[in-house]
């Protein structure tokens, strides 16, 4: 939704005006006013209030391009940083492809995130809902033993971006979340389990939900132990699967298919899936909080579609990395003010199947229902889709949930987790992140334990 | 940064409203980085990042705000909102005493805004040319250089005043190797709380076959074993296992909480003997290297375990304060934008007896880790996970086929009772970031050849 306070267009004008001739300039300004709630044992740990800025500027010439970023408004920090990015453009390897994107005729969505009532909200009850979520925790099960910390968190955020490819949008957004982390004891077990909650005003938060969460997830583990090793059917729910697709989709963007980096890079066409999938990048889904009427460089957002009945169908370009395939920006470019734009996943969205999580449940003779999911960040190669994952989670035996399991890991590849999904639940799921998700059964996948 | 008159008056307007306690930290960073990918230098950037964070602590809550703003009045503004979040009474005002402490000369000999760019561009077209020279297969090499210099200043109403300035210059190289198995990859970096004269001490040519050879190993890799077997982790391969396992349990605030397996157990035997595990920020340029740390506390040396009985937790100035004692100096923060915690710099387990090549001909079956990757840990239940980057099966006491990627997970405790061998080649690791609560600080970490008698390795093999 366009700012009607338009000082940072202003200003990110302001400075594009400034090129030279045969410069290219692109400036992106971010202002963003945050309060943080954290609440522990009853009283307020930490309350913290405070604007931070942030300003961005891409300079290309002769095909080079340089960057730099300052965490500052200040007119003379600004200058520097115009200076720097130019600088930095001299030490480019020069590169036909390198260049700002020019608005290609896409009509952008209507969104606003906008909403004043999250900017009224009083500090006392900023406070009141923390401490209740805390206390509500506690209160939920005899075998909560304690809370880590409770957190409210909002803020509000404006973000302007000016080019001299005739580019020029402000956008401004509301948001609030909450979150807690229960750990909970039985004998001389312990568990933990987390709740959240994300929304772009505070009554549309849903603080039963996040309470239920974060109790359910820390007394259902209780017990765990590890099982043998074997192979088994996996199920996976919404917030699980939201990481792992969110992974292969990663792998579908042009820098990684561009640079041989992804396990994906030859197969458009290719049934890279079973036919159970379809997976789209769509920041024009309105249900979902990460909806966007535009991408980090100003095109207008558009839905576009990776994975149709499990045929690879096509990949996410910013400008440059389209430019580089041959073809165009599909209006991927992610970024904050502190770094060039690259090709990202925005709203991951995938097709629901036709059954509840319950119903996919009761056909799965042997398997594991994973709860949690650690060491994703270190335990997926996205360059060889080879994957080995520490899990939690509950046994399925006859159709039925059975003993909670610690210290396992799943492992595989991407590729054959694709190839052996057998179903996709019904239960689609607008999750914080902005993905909208559904449970997913795969088959045959290595589990190891003792 | 800030006149000391400014300081004092920022700090008296932080208590207005009846605070304990108050502190200004200002920071001045800035950043160069340089990308070279796919034979490309293309990502060439720089930042500048300046502010101020005040922190006001009233009873048992603190109140925090930051401005990027270093005028009196943006410091006078941030510290009127920092005492309205901690309180919400009228308090009286203190007139606050600062000494300076000496500041200490940093043995930094090359900052990085004396080095030409080009000198660092070049690095990184060298090590792109070493990368693919070393072999057919290498069809993608990832070079990145970045520096940052690090000012900050801490002042706060026990009367501290404290400067530092850090300089850190970091460079990684990144392969992909195209084979019969798919793509491997394989990954070097060097890191030192140093300036550019780094690159006096290592050849970036060097690091980049190393990262090199490393991908075009893992192109005969088998499939990594599955389920609980014995692990040898190899010299400055491993520290993150102790950082994961039990270094963040050993953080106070944590243990304060509940949330650590540690709690209320020190003076009792938590590893075995064998074991000794220190924190310590006082290493000479290492990557967690640090003079004061975010509090203004200057850094030290402490032991954690010693010879398996845990002896301390690390402690920041809020929880040290609580339990009347003095701070570890393990308070630090990612930027003047948060608040800080405890958090380790460079942790390391020190050298046992055994010589390396026994611990691999004492293992029958299982696998040698020469480089760990990332982890993390649940410091409630000591549950953690971390991934092998390059690893080999053993087998009849002998390190035998290379293993693709996977992971290890374990319980942090468990895992510490059970090093069972422990090498006399002490090295220390490459950089790492370390993140909790949504920040990264620098830290290093080390650790001699060591065996672990159980873990659980998580391969596809059956």
């Amino acid at each position: 939704m366009s700012d009607p306070d338009d000082s940072l267009l202003r200003l990110a004008r302001g400075l594009v005006e400034r090129a030279d001739a045969g410069e290219q300039l692109e400036v992106t300004i971010g202002e963003s006013r945050r309060t943080t709630v954290r609440v522990h044992g009853g009283e307020v740990e930490s309350f913290t209030s405070a604007t931070s800025h942030g300003a961005g500027i891409r300079v290309i010439r002769d095909g080079r391009e340089g960057f730099a970023h300052a965490g500052s408004l200040d007119p003379e920090v600004l200058d520097d940083t115009l200076a720097e990015a130019r600088d930095n453009a001299a030490f480019a390897t020069p590169d036909e492809h390198v260049g700002l994107v020019e608005p290609d005729g896409v009509v952008a969505i209507e969104v606003d995130h906008w909403r004043d009532e999250s900017l009224a909200m009083a500090e006392p009850d900023k406070i009141a809902r923390a401490v209740d979520l805390e206390r509500r925790v506690r209160a939920g099960d005899p075998r909560v033993r304690s809370v880590r910390t409770a957190i409210w968190s909002d803020g509000a955020s404006r973000v302007a971006l000016a080019s001299t490819a005739g580019l020029a949008l402000a956008t401004r957004g509301t948001s609030c979340s909450l979150s807690v982390s229960a750990i909970a004891g039985e004998g001389d077990d312990t568990a933990t389990g987390a709740g959240v909650d994300a929304a772009r005003a505070p009554g549309d938060l849903d603080d039963d939900a996040v309470v239920a969460d974060a109790v359910h997830r820390a007394t259902e583990l209780l017990g765990g132990r590890p099982v043998a090793s074997q192979r088994l059917t996996l199920v996976v729910e919404p917030r699980l699967a939201a990481m792992l697709l969110g992974i292969v989709a990663g792998t579908l963007t042009g820098d990684a298919v561009l640079k041989g980096r992804s396990p994906f890079a030859d197969r458009r066409g290719d049934a890279i899936a079973s036919p159970v999938l379809r997976l789209v990048d769509d920041p024009t889904d309105l249900r979902s909080l990460g909806a966007d009427s535009h991408d980090g460089e100003g095109l207008a957002t558009r839905r576009n579609v990776l994975v149709d009945d499990g045929v690879l169908r096509g990949f996410l370009y910013d400008g440059t990395t389209g430019r580089r395939a041959g073809t165009a920006s599909t209006a991927s470019a992610v970024r904050g003010s502190r770094s060039l734009p690259s090709p990202g996943v925005q709203v991951l969205v995938v097709e629901p199947g036709a059954r509840s999580a319950d119903e996919l449940l009761a056909d799965v003779e042997l398997g594991f229902a994973v709860r949690s999911f650690n060491g994703l960040h270190s335990g997926v190669n996205p360059v060889s889709g080879d994957f080995s994952v520490g899990a939690e989670g509950r046994m399925i035996r006859g159709g039925a949930l059975a003993e909670p399991v610690r210290e396992v890991t799943v492992a595989g590849s991407l590729q054959r987790m694709l190839l052996d999904l057998r179903e996709v639940g019904a239960d689609i799921e607008w999750l914080p992140s902005g993905a909208g998700m559904a449970s997913l059964v795969i088959d045959d996948v290595s589990l190891g334990g003792r | 940064m800030i006149d000391e008159q400014t300081l004092q008056r920022t700090l008296g307007a932080a208590l207005a409203t009846g605070g304990e306690w108050a502190e200004v930290f200002v920071e001045d960073r800035r950043h160069t980085g340089a990308v070279l990918d796919d034979g490309r230098i293309e990502d060439m950037s720089s930042g500048r990042d300046r502010g101020a964070g005040i922190r006001v602590v009233r009873g048992e809550t603190t109140g925090f705000a930051h401005t990027s703003d270093l005028s009196e009045q943006g410091l006078r503004l941030a510290a009127e909102a920092a005492a309205a979040a901690a309180s919400r009474g009228d308090g009286g005002t203190r007139a606050v005493d600062l000494t300076r402490q000496a500041a200490r000369p940093h043995g930094v000999r090359t900052l990085p805004e004396e080095v030409a760019k080009a000198a660092k561009v070049e690095l990184l077209g060298r090590a792109d040319e070493a990368a693919r020279a070393a072999g057919g297969e290498i069809t993608q090499v990832m070079a990145r250089y970045g520096d940052t210099r690090r000012r900050i200043l801490v002042a706060n109403t026990d009367g501290l005043l404290a400067e530092d300035d850090q300089v850190r210059t970091l460079f990684s190289v990144s392969c992909v190797a195209d084979g019969d198995t798919g793509l491997q990859t394989g990954r070097e970096s060097i890191g030192r709380t140093v300036g550019f004269e780094l690159f006096d001490a290592y050849d970036v040519e060097d690091l980049a076959r190393r990262a090199a050879r490393r991908a075009l190993t893992k192109l005969g890799a088998v499939p990594a074993p599955s389920g609980s077997m014995p692990v040898v982790i190899g010299k400055g391969g491993g520290g993150v296992l102790f950082h994961e396992a039990c270094g963040h349990g050993l953080e106070a605030d944590l243990v304060a909480k509940d949330a650590s397996v540690f709690a209320g157990r020190r003076g009792e035997l938590v590893a075995s003997p064998l074991v000794t595990l220190v924190d310590d920020g006082t290493m000479s340029e290492e990557w967690g290297a640090i003079a004061i740390d975010d509090e203004g506390r200057p850094a030290q040396r402490n032991v954690l375990i010693e010879h398996g009985v845990l002896t301390d937790y690390m402690w920041d100035h809020l929880r040290s304060r609580k339990e009347g004692r003095a701070s570890s100096g393990n308070g630090r923060r990612q930027s003047y934008q948060h608040l800080p915690m405890v958090r380790m710099t460079n942790t390391y387990i020190g050298n046992g007896t055994d010589a390396p090549d026994d611990i691999v001909a004492a293992t029958d079956r299982g696998v040698f880790v020469a480089q760990l990757g990332g982890g993390q840990v649940n410091t409630a239940t000591g549950d953690f996970v971390f991934g092998m980057t390059e690893a080999y099966l053993i087998e009849d006491g002998r390190i035998t086929a290379p293993i693709r990627d996977g992971n290890l997970i374990g319980n942090g405790p468990e895992v510490l009772r059970d090093i069972d061998m422990l090498g006399d080649d002490f090295e220390m690791g490459g950089p790492g970031t370390c993140g909790k609560d949504g920040q990264g600080v620098p830290v290093g970490d080390g650790t001699p050849t060591l065996r672990v008698a159980r873990l659980t390795v998580g391969g596809t093999a059956a």
